[in-house]
């Protein structure tokens, strides 16, 4: 097992009331060549025609990570911090069962490389102790990366969710959603 | 001779913009860097801390510098793009001449300063000395503004030299002086932090300056009511908790009203205003039929909002109030201006923590760039071209009589008219992009054609530099060391990433070069930047923007230091008026009367809407540096007209359907994005494109009296549906429109 300084106490936080829309994000994470420099993050806006609002779609990193119980090939993995790590791309057989399970829409299919590609919480900078690239250039820090110590005394506004409720299906995810005062999950029905 | 030496086709094909990519496993040695260099982002007035990483001296990438305190890393879109501006395959790498029906070819640094400097010469001594004249810019450090001051007074000795800053803080910097004698933002952006009342006027902060939301939103966290006055529902005004949908043009009526209902509700710091300020009878007497209901007639907003807005700032312990071109691009804009400073003078919410005032400036170095002199009445340390002292000081300084200084020259546009008739014959300009900034620029490309001789320095074919006579190929902001000075007033470090690339030089040693050729080598004798700044220092000092106590060590030692800062064992001002003592002849603060008057152009049966122009997130103000980045390209590809649905409706307008858009300046077509967050009168384009895509060719050269602003904020327009849905906009080339 190699030494890593993963800070297991920090998390991370989305805050759509914050979201600008300006895509810094995603300029950020498309410039690791990990990915091909193909953002794993995306904006977008909810209905430009009536709003200025965007979203942030991002990996939960799922407790109970559905894209890798239903990968064919072993090739997601979750590991001892939490963190579901992208494809291995030796397995990945670009079958798409990811794509189509995951709750939260967030793996995609890269056709070029056939392979399935999403956010691996920047490992490489996480594992060093660092904050994932997204919430360190974040302007508005709608992204937030910290501790839940730290987003509760900064934030006392808003209460971190990490249970989201599909129909019967309750999902736990390590990354937290920034949702009214005293939330305690976020139902998506 | 200025015509364009062959068509724009040919000349973008050999200059661009072309978009620039990084290669998709990333740029060689990017994961193992020579150097990290600190320095800062050169898109706008936030200047938020970077590091650049290099090697083999190039520019391969960023790094957040989460240790400068503003920023922490955080950056918008641009800062991100920001190190695609290097290695660009449109960089200028050499001096290029014009040569007729063939474009631009390359010459010898000799023959392009000899050409120059004869032209210079030939011309002057023809015409006069004024009739050279020079256009420089903000986005340049504080070294290079002063020296380009300096230069155009001492070595070409005319008076005509004016600078981009005109279309940017001017009307805030003739306010500021008239309120408080000084021109600075009054407080840092910490002091937002505990705001209860915030009031952002005119100001696209999610857009033009992202990384201020974070500040805006820990007042928020803190409980911080946010008021936003905006035409647009503004990404920020989304969930702000007051919008105020002001009709372009008609600020000052809303702030005179805020100013009589205080005064009406006794919700003033009678304290304050009876020792600390001047002329708060006059002000008030200004406003005094200016109800609410009146307000609302000319506003467009519902009286109920601005009274809600009125309380709210009535009743706050703490407040800022923070603005930007939107109240700033009028010809009211100095009076918009004061209109702001009034109701904060009023409640006598200045010089306190977490009370704070301030235009946001949106240029590079916006704020320093505006104080060393490089503007046509102004010398180093924000001092008056008029003013006999302030001649004598400076002319001491640099050397030279004080007779011999030349006097107050015209203001941009003014220098572009002075052009069209024929009493300017040469430019030399650096660091500006009239073609796509300027308003009403079809007028503007013609006196580009008058002139007998232009030079230009730049790092990229801008859309003017095409019609030059010759082009020095100059230097990026991380190719040579400097100071800027950011939005809150501090002076901070541009460090040298990477030496100019080919036969480009560094702008300051083309600047000495042409001085000494000009037969002032004597006056301009610097080694490196620090001798420039150490020269700027003590003719800043004494002066109301003064930095003598500010050293490139100091800088290194403290992240930057706040001017005014006199002297050397002084450690800077980061909240301005805490004495209370003003920096106006009398030490008052000022109320200036502020009598409503409508905008230069307003709407008729020929003209029936209104248009507003502003910019977006990906783009950096005339696109020289950002229209060649393709990811911020992509962002944006190209101008939309933003109307709302009702508008749209009434014109059988569909979405992406090309309309024709006419003022009495220009017409031509766009695509309509059919929005709700607009007014139902009034249309938005944004303006950073050139050619047909240019919002600047509707706009009018309706000039501010004081600070001599252009109207780009509002002016009269039709529209007419084409019956054609418009292309993808990836596929509309906007970026190299002609």
């Amino acid at each position: 097992m190699p030494v890593t300084n993963y800070r297991t106490e920090q998390e991370f936080f989305v805050d759509m009331q914050r979201c600008i829309g300006c895509k810094a994000c995603e300029m950020a994470c498309s410039e690791c060549e990990t990915n091909g420099h193909e953002s794993m993050i995306h904006v977008n806006y909810i209905d430009r025609a009536v709003t200025v609002q965007t979203t942030v779609q991002v990996c939960m990193h799922c407790d109970d990570p559905v894209c890798a119980n239903v990968c064919p090939a072993d090739a997601i993995t979750k590991d001892e911090f939490g963190v579901v790590h992208t494809a291995n791309t030796a397995r990945c057989i670009g079958c798409s069962n990811c794509v189509m399970a995951c709750p939260f829409g967030v793996p995609k299919k890269d056709e070029a490389y056939d392979l399935m590609m999403k956010c691996n919480m920047c490992y490489d900078r996480t594992s060093a102790g660092k904050k994932p690239m997204c919430a360190t250039v974040c302007p508005t820090q709608a992204l937030y990366y910290g501790t839940r110590e730290e987003i509760a005394k900064m934030r006392p506004n808003s209460t971190p969710v990490n249970n989201f409720i599909f129909g019967k299906e309750s999902v736990s995810t390590k990354v937290n959603i920034m949702m009214p005062k005293g939330s305690t999950s976020l139902i998506i029905d | 001779m200025a015509h364009l030496p062959v068509s724009p086709e040919k000349l973008i094909e050999q200059f661009g913009p072309h978009l620039n990519y990084p290669p998709r496993e990333g740029f060689a040695g990017r994961d193992e860097p020579d150097k990290a260099v600190k320095t800062h982002c050169c898109f706008c007035g936030m200047q938020c801390g970077i590091k650049l990483l290099v090697k083999n001296d190039k520019v391969v990438g960023f790094d957040p510098w989460e240790e400068f305190p503003f920023n922490q890393g955080r950056l918008c879109p641009k800062g991100v793009q920001r190190y695609m501006q290097n290695n660009h395959p449109d960089r200028i790498l050499q001096p290029l001449q014009r040569k007729e029906g063939v474009g631009f070819t390359p010459v010898s640094w000799d023959e392009a300063m000899d050409k120059t400097v004869a032209e210079i010469k030939r011309i002057q001594e023809k015409y006069g000395k004024n009739a050279f004249s020079v256009l420089s810019g903000v986005s340049l450090t504080n070294e290079k503004s002063y020296l380009m001051g300096k230069f155009a007074r001492v070595a070409l000795k005319t008076a005509n030299l004016d600078y981009n800053g005109r279309l940017c803080m001017v009307s805030a910097g003739a306010g500021n002086k008239k309120a408080f004698g000084l021109d600075r933002t009054s407080n840092t952006y910490a002091d937002l932090e505990k705001a209860e009342v915030i009031i952002v006027a005119g100001a696209n902060i999610s857009e033009t300056f992202p990384t201020l939301t974070h500040w805006v939103w820990r007042a928020r966290d803190h409980g911080a009511k946010l008021i936003v006055v905006d035409p647009r529902v503004i990404p920020l005004a989304r969930t702000a908790d007051l919008h105020l949908p002001v009709r372009p043009g008609t600020d000052s009526a809303l702030y005179g009203a805020i100013l009589k209902y205080l005064a009406d509700h006794d919700m003033l710091d009678h304290d304050f205003i009876d020792n600390h300020t001047t002329d708060f009878d006059k002000a008030l007497a200004a406003v005094k039929d200016y109800t609410l209901e009146w307000a609302e007639e000319i506003t467009g907003i519902e009286k109920a909002k601005i009274e809600l807005a009125a309380q709210w700032w009535g009743k706050a312990k703490t407040s800022f109030l923070l603005h930007a071109r939107g109240i700033e691009h009028h010809s009211k804009g100095v009076d918009n201006v004061l209109g702001c400073i009034n109701i904060v003078l009023a409640t006598g919410r200045i010089g306190k923590p977490y009370c704070g005032y301030g235009t946001i400036t949106g240029q590079g170095n916006g704020q320093g760039g505006r104080e060393h002199g490089h503007k046509c009445d102004q010398l180093p340390g924000n001092r008056d071209i008029t003013n006999p002292e302030h001649r004598k000081y400076i002319a001491g300084v640099w050397g030279i009589d004080e007779k011999d200084m030349p006097g107050k020259g015209y203001t941009a546009y003014e220098l572009i008219e002075a052009i069209h008739r024929g009493e300017v014959k040469g430019l030399l300009s650096i660091c500006f992009n009239p073609l796509v900034s300027l308003p009403n620029n079809n007028y503007v490309r013609e006196a580009l054609e008058k002139l007998e001789f232009y030079v230009c320095i730049d790092f990229f074919m801008n859309e003017t530099a095409r019609h030059a006579d010759i082009i020095l190929a100059g230097s990026l902001q991380e190719e040579e060391e400097g100071t800027v000075t950011t939005a809150e007033g501090r002076v901070v470090r541009i460090r040298k990433a990477v030496n100019p690339p080919g036969h480009a030089r560094s702008d300051t040693s083309i600047i000495l070069e042409l001085a000494k050729r000009l037969g002032a080598e004597d006056k301009f004798t610097y080694r490196n930047s620090e001798e420039l700044f150490n020269e700027l220092r003590v003719a800043s000092k004494g002066g109301t923007a003064d930095y003598y106590g500010i050293t490139y060590q100091k800088i290194e030692d403290t992240m930057g230091v706040f001017w005014p800062c006199p002297t050397l064992d002084h450690p800077g001002t980061p909240r301005l008026w805490e004495d209370k003592k003003f920096a106006t002849p009398d030490g008052k603060a000022h109320f200036n009367p502020v009598t409503y008057r409508d905008p230069g152009e307003i709407t008729d049966e020929e003209y029936p809407v209104i248009l507003t122009t502003g910019r977006v997130v990906s783009q950096y103000l005339s696109g020289t540096q950002t229209r060649r980045i393709g990811k911020l390209v992509d962002l944006y590809p190209e101008p939309k007209l933003e109307i709302h649905p009702e508008l749209a409706r009434k014109y059988g307008i569909k979405q992406n359907e090309l309309v024709q858009v006419s003022t009495r300046r220009g017409t031509d077509e766009f695509p309509a994005n059919i929005v709700e967050t607009i007014r139902t009168d009034t249309v938005f384009l944004p303006y950073h494109w050139p050619g047909k895509k240019s919002a600047n060719q509707f706009t009018p050269a309706t000039l501010d009296p004081v600070s001599k602003i252009p109207e780009f904020k509002v002016c009269a327009c039709n529209l007419k549906p084409l019956g054609v849905i418009s292309p993808p906009s990836t596929a509309s080339g906007a970026y190299a429109s002609i």
